[in-house]
Formats: C-alpha cells, structure tokens, sequence
C-alpha cells in the first residue's frame, strides 16, 4: 500500500483539511486542488497557515480532519519518506557532514539507485555550481546553498516540489535573481512546485496561480493578475500591492454598469466586478490607476473633485501623491514620470479620474485594514 | 601604537601559562628524573640518585603488564557502557524533554553536590549483601545464591561507568543538541525511514560529542584507582592502584614514575590513534 504512494503522480488535492493545535486552528477547513506541472503558490502573512499546509503535504503534520491525495492514491497518514515529494526547506538545512555531492545524493541512495553520479552532475549542471561537487555546505554562499537545496530535491523527480520561504534568508537582489532562474527551472524539468512566501512579489513574478491565505482559509485563488485586478476581498486588496477603499452605495443601473455614489459623487463600475452582497460597497482602485488633474480641466472616464495634494514623494519612475478628500479620507496616487508635466505641489486643488472599468467592488462590510498591518517586506521569518 | 596589541594575546596567555609552568610542567620534569633514579647504596628507604637507570621502565612493564591491561580492558568497557547509557539519555534531553530540559540537565550534573569518594563507597553498600541489588538478583536467578558483586571487576566497572556518566552525557547532550532539527526532518523528506536518518544524520554530526565524551570518560578512567581501591580486591588491580602502592607504601619512587610517564604515552598513543580513525577534524 505505501510502496504505491511513492509512484503516485497527478494533481494534488486538500479536502477539507483542518489542522487544530488546541483550541487554535492553524489551518481551518481547506479544500485545494493544484494542477500538476503547475507553478503554485501559498501566499499570506505569517500564522496564515500556509507553512501548515505544506507541512501536512510532506507528511511532516497529519492533518486532524481532511484527506489529501495525490492523483487517485490517499497520502493523508503516508510516512514522508514513502511520498513522492521533496521539500526546499528554508534555510537550506543541507546534510553539515556530507560535501555538496553527497547531500545530492543522498534521496536517490536512500531508494536504493546505485549508479548516481550521472543524475548529480546533471542537476548541479542545471543550477550551474558543477565545481562544487566536493564542498562541504558551510564552504557555500547563501545563495549557493540554495541552489545546492534545490538541486538535492529535484534530483528525486519528485511529483511534487515544496518550496519553504525559499528565498527568505537571501538579500534582495540575488532574491530578484533567483525567482526568475526557478521559474525557469521549474519550466525546464516540468514539475509541480508548490511555493510558500510571504511576499507578494515573488509569489506574482514566478506563480501562475496564487492561493491568498489568512487565517488558515484560501481568501481567493487565482493568477496574479487576476488577484491584482479584481480582488474579491480587503484582504487581497491591501495585501497585494496597494488599494484606495471607498465607501460608497450602489445607486442604480446603467447596463452592464452600476452607479454607485461615493460621498455624493457618483461613479460606474462593471456589474460583474462589484463583490458586494447588498447595497453597501467599497469602490476599489489601485494607486497607480488614478489620473490627477488641476482642477477646472474637462477629463474622461469617472471623476471626484474637490481634492487638495497633501504630500508628494518623487521617486523617480513615479511621482506618490496623497490626496486629501473632502469627506476625509486620504488617497494614494501614483503618477508615471513620462509626460513631461512637472508634478503638482503640495496645497493644489485637484480632481481625480480614472478608467470605470479598473474599479473593484467589496462587500460594505468589509475591514478595509484587513491586510495592510502586516508590511511582508519587513517579515523575514514566521 | 601597535605594539600593545600584539602583546595583548600574550599578556592574557600568561596567568595559565604561568600556573601550568609552576604546577605542571616543573613536576613533570622533576617526575621524569625521578623514573631513572635508582637507590642509593647503602642509603635509606627512599633515599635515590640519578644514574639514567632507563631499565626502570623496562622492569615496572614487565612486572604490572596485567595491571596495565587491565586498566585499558576496564576503561575501554566502562567507556562503551557510559555512551550506551549516556547516548539514549542526551538524546532524550536534547530532543524530546520540552520544558523539562534543564531540571534534567541538572539532574546529570547533580552527582557532583556530593564528592567522588562518598558516591564510591556508596556503591558498595549497594552492591553488598545488604543492598538490594544482590538480593534482587539473585531472587530473578540471574547470579548464583553465593555469587557476591562486592569485590569483583563487575562492581569496578559499574562503578566507574556511574561515575564517569555524566562526562559522557554532557558533551553528547551539547552536540546533539546543537543539531538542526530541519536536517532530519530533511532526510525524512529524501526518503531515509526513521532508523536510516539516524544513521546517516543523527549518528554522524553527533560524532564531535561521541569523540568528546569517550575521551573525557576513558583518559580519566584508564588512571583511576579510586573505584578499584574500594569496590574492587587485589585481583582486580589496576594501574592506578599500582602507582599510588609504589608511591605511598613501598617509597619506591622511580618505579611510581616510570609507571605514571608509561601510562601517560600510552594513553597518548591510544588517543591520537582513536581521534586519527574519528577522523573529528572534518567534522564541523
């Protein structure tokens, strides 16, 4: 029965997985299906769960309720080593005692392969470190030690590659470098990898789905750009990237479109991207979408006035306004350098415009601070 | 100025250098003229003069070589069962104790609240008549009904082992300790059952520990005559009691020296030869 499990080769699916510790549920009624020869990530802040759930994959957990399978074969209580599934654990944890060879060796020696060198050469040839074949892991850099990890776990042709926080320990350039060399690893051996971050960036640059998690739920599921463009809660909305709440009422119809009132401003939106369950909504926009124009020009597409620049921070390929509003609130803006306008001054009368169809709709009820405590650049480890 | 900063080092080096000068290194020398003396003629007991009798040595070999290996056969046997006994243990404190990892600790390193020699001689009212080890024993069948553990190399051995457990234990306790748990959860991970990541993982980087403590518990058990003198009988002799004899009771001084510098190199020899084939110095 187990000797199946390690041949088992298909999509990975979570049914109904809850993980307790106590009273506490880390991981909390979870259903997830992964494509196989996806490229999958579990975003979220730390506590989210996500480390649980990958932790419950390896075998290194058993979930309290809930199955998981791998194509038709049930691993739930399968043993880690009888799974057909490697991990990238964070901070490496290489074999200190075996030189990098070795440490690569070590999965295909424990299920009895006799003749490894061939197999080695190719996967250290693949994440191009060959020269240090007979090196002990100390002797490594950060960023060779993570190489040197993932080539120990995809030397196993696993069905499926967890990654933890892969890249946590590394600094920020070399991160940047290395999530494009593992999707393009990840394209060039074909296998699932299952990825676990904090950082909304990573999980966008090399992800073609992400699962959002808080609180040990999915909040939504989807690719990244479906993520950043229709967010389907506040949490997604402020966790990734940035979003301008507002609150508004739905005030009609007009088509496909609703009208909505934001402060006694009305505005249209596409009906099929309002999330919201009754009248009361959040008008959603991303920084970036928003126009400012001194006020008294005539502009297109949806319009509030009455705004005054509060700051301005010019960084170089973009301009970040806030923009106080006459109702109060404070609103980002990001304008592109790249009209040869010089950018407003602080005091300007302004009004703000954009395209209808990039807003958002999210239920009235919603916490718009949902997301935005938790800065993911700040969190290094859990 | 530079120049204090590279005497710095030395400075600091000086009180201990100073203090194994005095204490270690002058009796040394002195011990070692000492083993080639040889009595003077017509002079008192423990009256000697120097004449480069190298012999001495030749003749204290010969005379105790059973002491001698007995001391190593006594040592070597108390050393395995300390680690079997102190592997398992610092295993347990280091992996599975939770909070109760440091009243452990002290635990190991409670035998020390009492000297050395009360716990020996306390050993031989264990292991005597009126304990009840021997009784117990005996009513399970395992030693004869005259059989007695008082006076035996058995009682040697255990003692030494008992006292010596917790030099074992600590440095196993501090380098299994010192292992990452991620590395074997990671050999779980590339398909080695419980059993194989022990072997292949836990056994090897806990190996500075294991040289550690053998050395700790086998140099200092190898010289002993404490646990021979009071839990063992003439015939379970051993080198230690050798020495200390020729010293205190027969005054014979070259041959106590000859003795102590012999088991010095022996010592020494065995060591470098263990930690050679440990092969420690490629271990992180």
């Amino acid at each position: 029965m187990s000797s199946d499990a390690i041949s088992a080769r298909g999509d990975l699916r979570l049914t109904r997985i809850t993980k307790s510790y106590g009273d506490f549920k880390a991981v909390d009624d979870l259903t997830l299906t992964i494509p196989k020869g996806s490229f999958f990530a579990l975003l979220g802040p730390s506590g989210c769960g996500k480390t649980t759930t990958l932790r419950m994959v390896a075998g290194l957990e058993e979930p309290t309720v809930g199955s998981i399978h791998l194509g038709d074969t049930d691993i739930t209580t399968t043993r880690p080593y009888q799974r057909p599934i490697n991990t990238v654990f964070q901070n490496y944890a290489l074999f200190p005692h075996l030189t990098i060879f070795e440490n690569i060796a070590f999965g295909l020696r424990r299920r009895g392969i006799k003749d490894v060198k061939e197999q080695v050469d190719k996967v250290l040839n693949l994440v191009e470190l060959p020269h240090l074949a007979e090196r002990k892991p100390t002797q490594l850099s950060g960023g060779q030690q993570q190489r040197i990890a993932l080539a120990r776990a995809i030397v196993n042709r696993p069905a499926l590659l967890l990654l933890d926080e892969p890249l946590g320990a590394l600094d920020l350039k070399l991160r940047r470098q290395m999530q494009i060399e593992l999707k393009w690893i990840q394209r060039e051996v074909g296998l699932t990898f299952v990825h676990v971050t904090h950082d909304q960036e990573e999980a966008m640059t090399m992800a073609d789905t992400i699962a959002v998690m808080n609180e040990g739920k999915i909040e939504q599921m989807g690719s990244p750009a479906d993520l950043y463009d229709n967010p389907e809660t506040a949490f997604v909305a402020n966790f990734l990237g940035q979003s301008n709440l507002i609150k508004g009422k739905i005030d009609g119809n007009d088509g496909d479109n609703l009208i909505v009132d934001l402060f006694g401003q009305k505005i249209s939106m596409p009906k099929k991207r309002s999330h919201a369950v009754d009248t009361s909504l959040y008008a959603g926009i991303r920084p970036e979408k928003f126009r400012i124009s001194l006020l008294g020009t005539a502009v297109k597409g949806n319009t509030l006035t009455g705004g005054r620049i509060e700051d301005v921070s010019y960084i170089g390929v973009s301009t970040q306004y806030v923009v106080a509003m006459p109702w109060g609130q404070e609103l980002m803006v990001f304008e592109q350098n790249d009209d040869g306008v010089p950018p407003f001054d602080k005091g300007d009368e302004v009004l703000i415009s954009w395209e209808p169809s990039f807003t958002f709709g999210l239920r009235g009820d919603e916490d718009i601070d949902a997301g935005t405590e938790v800065n993911p650049e700040e969190l290094e480890e859990q | 100025m530079s120049f204090p900063k590279v005497r710095t080092p030395y400075l600091l080096l000086l009180p201990g250098f100073a203090f194994l000068f005095t204490f270690f290194i002058l009796p040394i020398i002195n011990l070692a003229q000492t083993s080639t003396q040889t009595p003077i003629v017509g002079g008192d007991t423990g009256e000697y003069e120097q004449t480069l009798a190298f012999g001495n040595y030749i003749q204290a070999f010969v005379e105790n070589k059973e002491q001698f290996g007995r001391s190593f056969l006594y040592a070597s046997l108390a050393t395995i069962f300390a680690l079997a006994i102190a592997y398992p243990l610092a295993y347990a404190i280091a992996f599975k104790s939770g909070k109760f990892k440091n009243i452990l600790l002290v635990l190991v390193v409670a035998p020390f609240f009492t000297s050395f020699l009360l716990r020996t001689i306390a050993w031989k009212q264990i292991l005597g008549e009126e304990g009840f080890v021997v009784p117990g024993l005996r009513s399970l069948h395992i030693i004869g009904q005259q059989t007695t553990l008082t006076s035996t190399s058995v009682a040697v051995v255990a003692g030494m082992t008992y006292n010596f457990l917790p030099f074992m234990t600590l440095p196993l306790y501090a380098s299994l300790e010192r292992i990452d748990p991620r590395t074997i959860e990671a050999a779980g991970d590339l398909y080695a059952n419980g059993i194989t990541a022990f072997r292949r993982v836990t056994v090897p980087l806990s190996l500075p520990g294991v040289v550690a403590g053998t050395l700790l518990t086998f140099i200092p058990a190898a010289g002993d005559y404490v646990n021979a003198a009071i839990l063992g009988s003439p015939n379970t002799k051993m080198i230690g009691n050798v020495i200390e004899s020729r010293y205190f009771k027969i005054v014979d001084y070259p041959a106590a020296a000859a003795l102590s510098f012999t088991l010095m190199a022996a010592i020494l020899i065995l060591v470098t030869l263990y930690i050679r084939k440990a092969g420690t110095e490629e271990l992180v």
